[in-house]
C-alpha cells in the first residue's frame, strides 16, 4: 500500500496551494462579509484548469483523476470555503454527470466550456420539501413533442445565482416512485427558468445558494441526461464521487484551523508562557492533527477506489464525508477555543472556519444519511 | 428535582414575558448588529435587573435560584439578552452588592436595579485573558484620587452602562496582590468607548473596548479594599458562572425545542433523529440540574467554586452541542437563517470562552478536588 502522491498529483496540490494563498486566501474574509459570489476567483481558476478537472482533454479539460480533484479542492478551501465548494460543485456535481452519462451531442456541447469556465455549473437536486428523501421530490417534468415542461422548486442550491447551467431533477413518471425521476441539463436561458430567494446562510456565506425556480420551463428532449426515468440512478452516482469532494473541503478547512492555531498558540502568551506550552493546548493540538490526518487519508482512499476503477465505492466515499464533516466541526470549535476571546471575533479567521465547517455534515447528504449509507453497505 | 410553587410560577411567568417581549426581537438584532435596547427596557420595567437584591436597593428580593431561572428563560429565546442580563447582574452589580460600602450600595446599586443603565466589568485586556492577574491598566494613588490608565477589551454593556467595575493595578510588580477594583462612572472625563466588537455571535450584545485616559477616580471609589483587587473579582468570577450557566442551559434548551419542533412535524422520524434528540434532552437536563444546583449552594451560602464551574463547563459544552445536533438532524433549513439555531449555534460558543475558558474550568474543577483530599 502507497500512501504517498504521485510526482503529477504533487504538482496539482502545489499549483493549487500556491493559487489559493496568493488569491482565495486574502479575499476569503471579505466575501464571507458581503456574501458576493467570487466571479474574479473563478475567473482566474478557470485560467489554471481547474474548472475542468474531471473533463476529459478532449473536451478542453485537464482529466485529472480524483485523488488530484481531491487534492486540489482541499488547498482551494484551506484558503476559502465557499470557493472550495463552489470549485467542488463545478467538477464534480456538474461537469462529472455529463462526462459520465452525457450523450456525445450533449457532450460535444457543454464540456468544452465547462472546461473553460466559460459556463458555471450547478446540480438541482434538494427541493423545499425534499431533502433526504429524494422519493418525495415534486417537481415535475411532462413530454410535449420535442421539449419537457419543467414545473417546480429547487432549494439550498450551491452556485443557484450565478451558474450558466444545471443539472436538474425531476418527475417524468408518478408512478414509478425512484424509478420515476429524471436527469435534465438545464441552461439558465431556458425560457420559464428563474432564480428565486437568495439564503441566508450560516456559513458558506458566498456560494450564491439559491431557490431555482421552473414554471412551465422548456427543456429540450436531447437535454435528458442519461435516460428516462434514471435520474435516481444518475443522482446516487454523482454523490457517491462528490461527496469525497466535500471530505476533501472538511479536510482543508479543518487544516487552515490547525494551521492558524499552531501559529497563534506559539505567539499568545499567557502566564508567562507561549500557550502552547501548556498541555491542555498540545492536547487540543495533537487530538487535532490526528483527526486531520485521518480524515485526510480516507478521503484519499475514496477517491484512490474510484480512480482503480472500482463500480461501487459509496461506502468509502459515506465514510470519509462522514469522518472528515465531524472532524472539521470539532476541529474549528478547538480552534475558536484556542483563540479565545479573539477567536470569537472577525478579527481572525477561526470564526469563519467554525460556520463554514457545520455545513459539511449536511449537505450532499447529512451525516445521519451517511451512516445509513455505510450501514446498507456492510449489510449488502 | 423538583422545583417549589413559587419558582415553577416564576418560571412560567419568565417564559411569557420572554417569549411575548424578547423573542419578537432576537432575529432582528442579530441580524443588524443593534443592540437589544428594547428587550432591555422591558426587563428593566419587569424589575429583571435587580432581582436578587433586597428591596431596599430597587430590587426584587428574589433568591440566585430565581435569577438563574430567569436567564435561562431569557436567553432561550434570545441569548444577546440573555448574557446582557447575565453582565449587567452578575458582574455589573454584584460586586458593588457584595463588596461595597453602605454608601456606595446605595448610591450604585438602585439606578443598576431599576435599570436607569446598565452596569459593566472590565477585567480582560488585551493582554489578559485566562492570565487575569497580568492586566496592565494602572491605578496611581495621588492626592485627588486614582489616576488610571490603560484599555480593556470583550466588555459587555459598556456603551450602555452608568458604572464600570474597572480592575487596574497599583503595582505591577505586586502581580495578582497589586490590583485594585474601582467603580468608574462612564461619565468620568478619561473614559472612552474604544470600538465595538465584529463578533460570531451575540450580536444583539454589546461588547466593546474602553480606554482610560488619565482618568480621575475618587479614592472613596475603590471597591472593598485597596489591593484586594484580584479576590474581588475572582469571587466575582465564580458567582457569574450560575448565570453564564443559566444563560448555556437556555440556549441549549431553545436548540432542543427548535430540533423537537422539527422532528413532532415529521410524520416518521428515523430512529437515529430519535436517539439524537433524547440525547440532546438528557443533556440539557443534566445541565439544568448543575446550574439549579449550584444556584442553591449560593442561597445557601456555601463556598461553591467547583459547583459553579462544574455547571459553567458542562452546560457550555452541551449548548454548542445541542444547537450542532440540531443543525446536523434537521440539515439545511436548519443551517439557513429560517430557525433560529444557526444562531444558537454562533451564540453558544461564546459560553465556552467568557468568564473563564472551559479550560480554566477544567483547572478550577481540579484544583479544588485537589485540595479537599490535600486537606482532609
Amino acid at each position: 500500500m502507497n500512501f504517498s502522491l504521485t510526482e503529477d498529483q504533487k504538482m496539482v496540490q502545489s499549483m493549487a496551494r500556491e493559487f489559493a494563498a496568493k488569491e482565495l486566501e486574502p479575499k476569503a474574509a471579505e466575501i464571507d462579509a458581503s456574501g458576493e459570489f467570487p466571479h474574479e476567483s473563478v475567473k482566474k481558476m478557470a485560467e489554471l484548469g481547474l474548472l475542468g478537472m474531471v473533463i476529459p482533454e478532449k473536451y478542453g479539460g485537464a482529466g485529472f483523476d480524483f485523488v488530484s480533484l481531491a487534492v486540489a479542492i482541499e488547498e482551494i478551501s484551506r484558503a476559502c470555503g465557499s470557493t472550495g465548494v463552489i470549485t467542488a460543485v463545478h467538477n464534480s456535481l456538474a461537469s462529472w454527470p455529463i462526462v459520465n452519462w452525457g450523450s456525445d451531442a450533449t457532450k460535444d456541447k457543454y464540456l468544452p466550456r465547462m472546461a473553460t469556465g466559460e459556463l458555471l455549473g450547478a446540480f438541482g437536486l434538494t427541493e423545499p420539501n425534499c431533502g433526504s428523501d429524494p422519493g418525495s421530490m415534486e417537481a415535475k417534468a411532462v413530454l410535449d413533442g420535442d421539449h419537457y415542461v419543467l414545473n417546480g422548486a429547487k432549494r439550498f442550491i450551491t452556485n443557484g445565482g450565478a451558474a450558466d447551467i444545471f443539472i436538474v431533477f425531476a418527475v417524468t413518471d408518478p408512478d414509478a416512485g425512484s424509478r420515476g425521476i429524471t436527469a435534465f441539463v438545464v441552461e439558465k436561458d431556458f425560457p420559464g427558468f428563474s432564480v428565486g430567494k437568495h439564503e441566508d446562510l450560516l456559513g458558506l456565506r458566498a456560494t450564491s445558494n439559491c431557490e431555482l425556480i421552473f414554471e412551465d420551463c422548456k427543456v429540450p428532449k436531447e437535454n435528458v441526461l442519461g435516460e428516462v426515468g434514471a435520474g435516481f440512478k444518475v443522482a446516487m452516482g454523482t454523490l457517491d464521487v462528490s461527496r469525497i469532494d466535500i471530505g476533501a473541503q472538511a479536510v482543508g478547512i479543518a487544516q487552515a484551523a490547525l494551521d492558524k492555531s499552531l501559529a497563534y498558540s506559539q505567539e499568545r502568551k499567557q502566564f508567562g508562557r507561549a500557550i502552547c506550552e501548556f498541555e491542555m493546548i498540545q492536547e487540543k493540538l495533537a487530538l487535532m492533527a490526528t483527526s486531520i490526518d485521518a480524515a485526510r487519508l480516507l478521503v484519499y482512499n475514496a477517491a484512490f477506489q474510484k480512480d482503480a476503477g472500482r463500480k461501487r465505492f459509496s461506502k468509502e466515499s459515506a465514510m470519509c464525508k462522514l469522518f472528515a464533516a465531524t472532524a472539521a466541526v470539532e476541529v474549528t470549535k478547538e480552534a475558536v477555543q484556542i483563540f479565545g476571546g479573539y477567536g470569537y471575533t472577525k478579527d481572525y479567521p477561526v470564526e469563519r472556519y467554525f460556520r463554514d465547517a457545520k455545513c459539511m455534515e449536511i449537505y450532499e447528504g447529512t451525516s445521519e444519511i451517511q451512516k445509513i449509507v455505510i450501514a446498507r453497505s456492510l449489510l449488502g | 428535582m423538583i422545583l417549589s410553587e413559587q419558582h415553577l410560577k416564576w418560571r412560567e411567568r419568565m417564559r411569557d414575558f420572554s417569549l411575548k417581549q424578547v423573542q419578537p426581537g432576537a432575529s432582528s438584532c442579530d441580524k443588524s448588529g443593534e443592540f437589544v435596547d428594547a428587550n432591555v427596557k422591558a426587563m428593566a420595567r419587569q424589575g429583571l435587573l435587580g432581582i436578587t437584591w433586597p428591596k431596599e436597593l430597587g430590587g426584587m428580593g428574589m433568591d440566585y435560584l430565581s435569577y438563574a431561572i430567569a436567564v435561562e428563560e431569557v436567553s432561550r429565546v434570545c441569548a444577546s439578552t440573555g448574557i446582557t442580563l447575565a453582565a449587567h447582574t452578575s458582574l455589573g452589580t454584584y460586586p458593588i452588592y457584595k463588596f461595597g460600602t453602605d454608601e456606595q450600595k446605595r448610591k450604585y446599586i438602585p439606578p443598576l436595579a431599576k435599570g436607569r443603565h446598565l452596569g459593566a466589568f472590565g477585567l480582560t485586556e488585551p493582554n489578559a485573558g485566562s492570565d487575569a492577574a497580568s492586566i496592565e491598566t494602572s491605578a496611581v494613588k495621588t492626592g485627588k484620587g486614582f489616576v488610571v490608565n490603560g484599555s480593556k477589551r470583550f466588555i459587555t454593556s459598556a456603551s450602555f452602562a452608568g458604572t464600570v467595575i474597572v480592575a487596574a493595578s497599583q503595582d505591577r510588580n505586586l502581580g495578582r496582590k497589586g490590583i485594585t477594583c474601582l467603580i468608574v462612572e462612564t461619565k468620568t472625563p478619561g473614559f472612552t468607548v474604544a470600538s465595538e466588537e465584529n463578533k460570531l455571535g451575540l450580536k444583539g450584545s454589546n461588547t466593546v473596548e474602553l480606554a482610560f485616559e488619565d482618568m480621575l477616580v475618587p479614592v472613596e471609589n475603590v471597591l472593598g479594599r485597596e489591593l484586594e483587587g484580584y479576590r474581588i473579582f475572582m469571587e466575582t468570577l465564580d458567582g457569574g458562572r450560575i448565570s453564564i450557566g443559566a444563560f448555556c442551559l437556555g440556549m441549549a434548551q431553545g436548540a432542543l425545542d427548535t430540533l423537537a419542533g422539527w422532528l413532532a412535524k415529521c410524520k416518521h422520524p428515523s430512529q437515529m433523529a430519535s436517539k439524537r434528540l433524547s440525547d440532546v434532552a438528557v443533556e440539557v437536563e443534566a445541565a439544568r440540574l448543575m446550574v439549579y444546583n449550584a444556584a442553591q449552594y449560593k442561597d445557601a451560602d456555601l463556598r461553591a467554586d467547583k459547583e459553579c464551574a462544574f455547571a459553567k463547563l458542562y452546560a457550555s459544552e452541551v449548548a454548542v452541542r445541542a444547537a450542532g445536533t440540531a443543525i446536523e438532524v434537521i440539515g439545511m433549513p436548519a443551517a439557513s437563517c429560517d430557525l433560529p439555531v444557526a444562531r444558537i449555534y454562533r451564540d453558544a460558543k461564546l459560553g465556552e470562552i467568557g468568564e473563564g475558558t472551559s479550560e480554566v474550568m477544567r483547572m478550577i474543577i481540579a484544583r479544588e478536588i485537589l485540595s479537599e483530599i490535600q486537606s482532609s
